[in-house]
């Protein structure tokens, strides 16, 4: 199969590469959703992703906070941004944040103003933005300028005999070329993580996802258990898929990293990477909308999404592309699936073929075609909460 | 030809993966190693849905079960050749 070394992306004027032209409009809180949705829906080609936080955070609760939010309005895969907050001051924070990056932007408080006014200002500026961004033409672009997160969901047996080596296998393909990809799930990597630190490039950075992984069972797992973690890792959903361990399903996690790739650095959730092309392992949770927003929020541009139960997930900026090696999701889910891969299991098709396979899918994805889950209007997006609110 | 029955991913392993729907006991299956091409034929000891680990080799009580060559947890209960291993007799060793 021969494979297409260029893709007609949207270069941004910070000079990454985007594989969509959304003009998003963006709560900074909970209590603005309804403005933004009613902008929304007032300007055709523009999109609210309302969400339920932002109020009375405080430290590195909000810092996250604010990452998320300027990450997504920096993402690529956006053209211009509207942000509305219920306070000028965290509106304009975001707002800087995202001007940084060269993207149109502007920001409207509703205090002093009421929901009315704030989304007639705002619906003239998303306007004006909707119909710039409308001119903007997808140039040719290098494969390896693309961004590509992976996590997998709803993972079986089969996720970790095909669907997950499936995307290792992609993985072990362009790293050599010099995409920019990225893992993370850190709880799911437990059983696994000796294994994990081992597949660093350097013993620095191994030690580096030790101390992360630790830090998470530390903080997290060990004052927040109740007896165990059996029926959330792994879920009941894995469990009915034949997953019986962490254990094991952290291995079969680990496919996805392929046989021959290191990673480069290790992120903190939704850190962009900035130590040049390769794979980077971020500090996420495994819960597909959470773990997804962040990665998008680090810049990644198209996600890869192995699934063996049928987990539905998209996002609303960064495309979800969804493989599935069980047969039987293939069948009885098949709206929700972009690549069966369930040819593996039957002795039709190599891992090498299901990535080359793969491959093709993300090449036409970033040209334009609309995943399963952007065309069912999947746009989970997840703020992850460190802890309760003051 | 008819693919296999189930597979087993590493060369070690104690147990492989049903890939066929609706296996029931005492049904005769096909497996193949994923590692080393070889055909072996087990007997279904247990019904098994797809997706569900059979036993490719007897496991006692307390032994080490081996998936991908790696440690997945401990068996619970002796689990025969052909048998289902799962949450009934097989457990974590971390929580």
């Amino acid at each position: 199969m021969s494979m297409a070394k260029t893709f007609q992306g949207y270069r941004r004027e910070n000079g990454r590469v985007g594989v969509r032209n959304h003009v998003i409009i963006l709560p900074l809180d909970d209590l603005s959703n309804a403005a933004c949705e009613a902008v929304g829906n007032n300007i055709k080609g523009t999109m609210a992703i309302p969400h339920p936080y932002g109020r009375l955070q405080f430290g590195a609760d909000l810092d996250l906070h604010f990452a998320t939010l300027i990450g997504a309005g920096c993402n690529p895969n956006v053209a211009a941004v509207v942000v509305i907050g219920i306070e000028p001051k965290w509106t304009q924070r975001v707002v800087d944040g995202i001007a940084a990056s060269g993207k149109p932007v502007s920001g409207f408080a509703i205090e002093q103003h009421g929901d009315l006014d704030t989304i007639q200002r705002a619906s003239w500026a998303a306007k004006k933005f909707v119909q710039d961004a409308s001119e903007l033409q997808r140039e040719s672009c290098d494969l390896a300028e693309l961004w590509v997160s992976v996590k997998c969901g709803e993972s079986d047996t089969t996720s970790g005999l095909a669907s997950n080596p499936t995307v290792g296998n992609f993985i072990d393909k362009v790293d050599p070329m010099g995409m920019t990809t990225c893992f993370g799930e850190t709880s799911e990597i437990t059983g696994a993580e000796l294994v994990c630190q081992s597949r660093a490039a350097t013993p620095e950075v191994g030690e580096k996802f030790l101390r992360t992984w630790q830090a998470y069972m530390d903080e997290v797992i060990e004052p927040h258990k109740t007896s165990d973690l059996s029926e959330s890792q792994p879920t009941a959903g894995n469990i009915e898929g034949g997953l019986t361990t962490i254990e094991e399903k952290a291995f079969g996690n680990l496919e996805k990293i392929g046989k021959k790739t290191s990673y480069i650095d290790v992120l903190a959730p939704a850190e962009a990477p900035t130590k040049g092309p390769g794979l980077y392992f971020m500090d996420t949770s495994s819960a597909a909308a959470e773990c997804v927003t962040l990665q998008m929020a680090a810049g990644f541009v198209v996600h890869l999404f192995p699934t063996g139960q049928g987990n539905v997930i998209g996002n609303p900026i960064e495309p979800v592309i969804k493989l599935s090696a069980n047969p039987r999701t293939c069948r009885t889910m098949s709206e929700h699936v972009d690549l069966d891969c369930s040819g593996i299991l039957r002795g039709e098709m190599t891992l090498d073929e299901a990535g080359d396979a793969l491959l093709d899918m993300t090449v036409r994805t970033v040209n334009g075609r609309l995943t399963a889950a952007e065309s069912l209007g999947h746009r989970e997006f997840v703020l992850t909460k460190l802890y309760r609110s003051a | 030809m008819s693919g296999p029955d189930f597979l087993i991913h590493g060369s070690e392993d104690s147990v492989g993966v049903v890939v066929v729907e609706s296996v029931a006991k005492g049904a005769v299956l096909s497996g193949l190693s994923m590692e080393t091409g070889a055909a072996l034929t087990i007997t279904a000891c247990d019904d098994i849905p797809l997706g569900h680990k059979i036993a490719v080799m007897p496991i006692s009580n307390g032994d080490t079960v081996l998936k991908y060559g790696h440690d997945i947890g401990k068996a619970i209960a002796d689990i025969p050749l052909g048998g289902h291993a799962h949450v009934q007799n097989v457990k974590t060793k971390r929580w």
